[in-house]
């Protein structure tokens, strides 16, 4: 299904939570909704549902398929929603939760109680959960609830999927897995699906298009590369990793980059094109690449460096040596120069 | 939760304390509580098992018995319907006023009942604001029928909403916005997923409410008028039967409103271990 955000903004009381939002969902793609807590990223998810409607001072449209959906019925709206904590019905069994939204269906759309029974295990299989039929939900782990969960969503199959920080409530190890089991499922069903996060690993890893989000604007839209290599501004760069800031003083003009820690060489402090003088003041070795903490020399800031353990063998490198650092790029986001 | 007993010397000093403290609880309780109970089972059978049940063939009492029932049949739905509604509102959304509405559900709880049984008569009373128009129209509501399930119901409207509310609340409502996304009707999703949810705490707030419709005097005795076979509930008849120093009748009336009681809080205990297991069961999944 193809759903458009125009000119939307919600206010809550004085509180601008969406400021003249404009976003395209294309059809079969995961968007993720990336920003800090509090940038209105939920807020967007829910009014897409229909759970947050348009009050009289809020502005914009929300178009599925052309269509304005202001008036809808949630429940008229073909969307399956998975909430951060589950919100699996209690009292009811694995089978009846997912069941719930085919039961409820009215006589003439409702299919026969074999057909129901055969789609609900045919979604168990496909979330690995079966033989749970008869389990509760608090008999399950946090894992096996949002997958049930998941599961009653698409029983009634729906046209676009939204995910309101679904791994949020999960232990590290098990979010990983969860979520790379989501990307596989969601490119074998093709369904659209829009993914509400404040982890950018997370949306780095599962998503086709990341929207930044950032105090209830949009900051950036683009494919995970796009906004982890080339931000659009200061707030991308900050909150997509670690960055590090220099400034470089002229006669009347500073000018201000913005380099990630991989993007910095540590070489001989006799080098004529470094950047600045620093002292290694801390090397983690564990980990998929050696992190290094430099203080600066000029200012007394922190600098961090990210080499590979290749790198990092040859390079001699020892807490108290005093290095100069070089980049292999500069990236500004002032005077319109970039990389 | 765990507590820990040390057995350190502070601990063993105050063992006199805590024995002094068990012994005064229960010696009171027994001779405030207890012995009553004993003595209305005790007065009720003084003069045989005939006697005791000779007072339930009396007209009056039938009558009143009937009375409280049908005032109880009246009032408790009245005010589970009110209870689900004011809870729902109160849990489930946000609005002005919020806080004014809940300070006004424990009203009842803080005027005494004779004031509250009052305020009926100022109002529809002959000398009442409406008693003009009331009398003109041939409605009568004090020293009748209505009067008396109006009182109970504005004594016992707490009861359902103060129990339901903080279980909604803790329960939120991701359950029915899920339920309602799936394409459930508003119907449907009360009774599917928010009744389910809240049943035992409903039933709970029933059940005190009803022990105390069934129970209030204090009010209904001011709007009443205790006409005997027309506007005396049970109460009311106790009262009567033992200002006519018909003391077997009096305490024989008094043990079914005992046996209510004891069945209250047999019931109660029950209901009260659920609530607190499904409340408990709500913290661990969070």
């Amino acid at each position: 299904m193809n759903i458009e955000v125009k000119n939307l903004t919600k206010y809550f009381g004085n509180f601008t939570a969406l400021e003249n939002i404009n976003l395209e969902i294309i059809p079969g793609e995961l968007l993720a909704l990336l920003g800090p807590s509090g940038s209105g990223k939920t807020t967007l998810l829910r009014m897409i549902a229909g759970l947050e409607v348009l009050d009289t001072n809020d502005k914009g449209e929300i178009l599925f398929n052309n269509e304005n959906v202001a008036d809808k019925p949630i429940g008229d709206r073909d969307i399956g929603f998975v909430f951060q904590h589950y919100a699996l019905f209690k009292h009811m069994t694995v089978f009846e939760n997912i069941a719930f939204g085919l039961n409820v269906k009215n006589k003439k759309e409702r299919p026969s109680k074999s057909e129901i029974e055969q789609k609900v295990n045919r979604l168990l299989k496909l979330i690995q959960l079966d033989g749970f039929a008869s389990r509760f939900p608090w008999q399950l782990s946090g894992g096996q609830r949002q997958r049930v969960a998941l599961a009653r969503a698409l029983a009634v199959e729906p046209k676009v999927l939204l995910l309101d920080e679904p791994f949020g409530a999960l232990d590290a190890k098990v979010r990983t897995d969860l979520r790379r089991w989501l990307k596989e499922l969601q490119s074998e069903i093709g369904i659209t699906t829009i993914l509400v996060t404040h982890d950018q690993e997370e949306a780095l890893e599962v998503a086709n298009r990341i929207v930044v989000i950032n105090k209830g604007k949009v900051e950036q839209i683009g494919t995970p590369e796009e906004v982890f290599h080339h931000p659009k501004n200061e707030f991308v760069i900050s909150f997509l990793g670690n960055v590090n800031l220099f400034h470089e003083r002229n006669e009347n003009s500073e000018q201000k980059y913005h380099i990630r820690p991989h993007e910095l060489e540590i070489v001989s402090s006799n080098d004529s094109d470094i950047i600045s003088k620093a002292q290694i003041k801390y090397i983690q070795l564990a980990g998929s690449q050696v992190k290094i903490d430099l203080e600066d020399l000029s200012n007394n800031k922190t600098i961090l460096v990210e080499i590979s353990h290749h790198e990092f063998k040859y390079k001699n490198i020892n807490i108290g040596d005093i290095v100069g650092i070089t980049p292999r790029a500069l990236r500004t986001f002032e005077n319109g120069a970039g990389i | 939760m765990k507590t820990f007993n040390n057995s350190n010397g502070a601990q063993s000093e105050s063992k006199l304390v805590k024995y002094l403290l068990i012994f005064t609880a229960i010696s009171f309780l027994s001779i405030m509580l207890l012995i009553p109970l004993i003595t209305i089972f005790a007065e009720a059978f003084r003069k045989g098992v005939e006697a005791y049940f000779l007072a339930f063939s009396d007209e009056y009492v039938l009558q009143a018995i009937k009375l409280t029932v049908i005032t109880a049949l009246i009032a408790v739905p009245l005010n589970l319907v009110f209870g689900v509604c004011a809870s729902w509102a109160i849990a489930k959304y946000s609005f002005f006023g919020k806080s004014f509405l809940i300070t006004l559900i424990d009203l009842p709880f803080a005027v005494s009942p004779v004031i509250s049984g009052f305020v009926y008569v100022l109002l529809f009373g002959a000398q009442g604001w409406f008693g003009s128009w009331l009398i003109e129209n041939d409605v009568q509501i004090i020293f009748a029928v209505p009067g008396i399930v109006l009182a109970t119901i504005f004594v016992t409207f707490p009861f359902v909403a103060r129990e339901l509310i903080p279980l909604m609340q803790e329960q939120g409502n991701d359950e029915e916005q899920a339920a309602l996304l799936l394409g459930a009707s508003g119907l449907q999703t009360f009774f599917k997923v928010t009744l389910p949810n809240i049943k035992w705490g409903l039933l709970y707030g029933v059940i005190l409410c009803n022990a105390r419709a069934m129970g209030e005097f204090g009010a209904v005795s001011v709007v009443s008028g205790h006409i005997q076979g027309v506007t005396n509930t049970m109460p009311l008849q106790v009262e009567i039967l033992y200002n006519e120093y018909n003391f077997v009748a009096a305490f024989a009336v008094s043990t079914l409103l005992a046996i209510l009681a004891l069945l209250t809080l047999v019931l109660k205990y029950i209901l009260e271990w659920k609530v607190r297991r499904q409340l408990q069961k709500l913290k661990e999944e969070e």
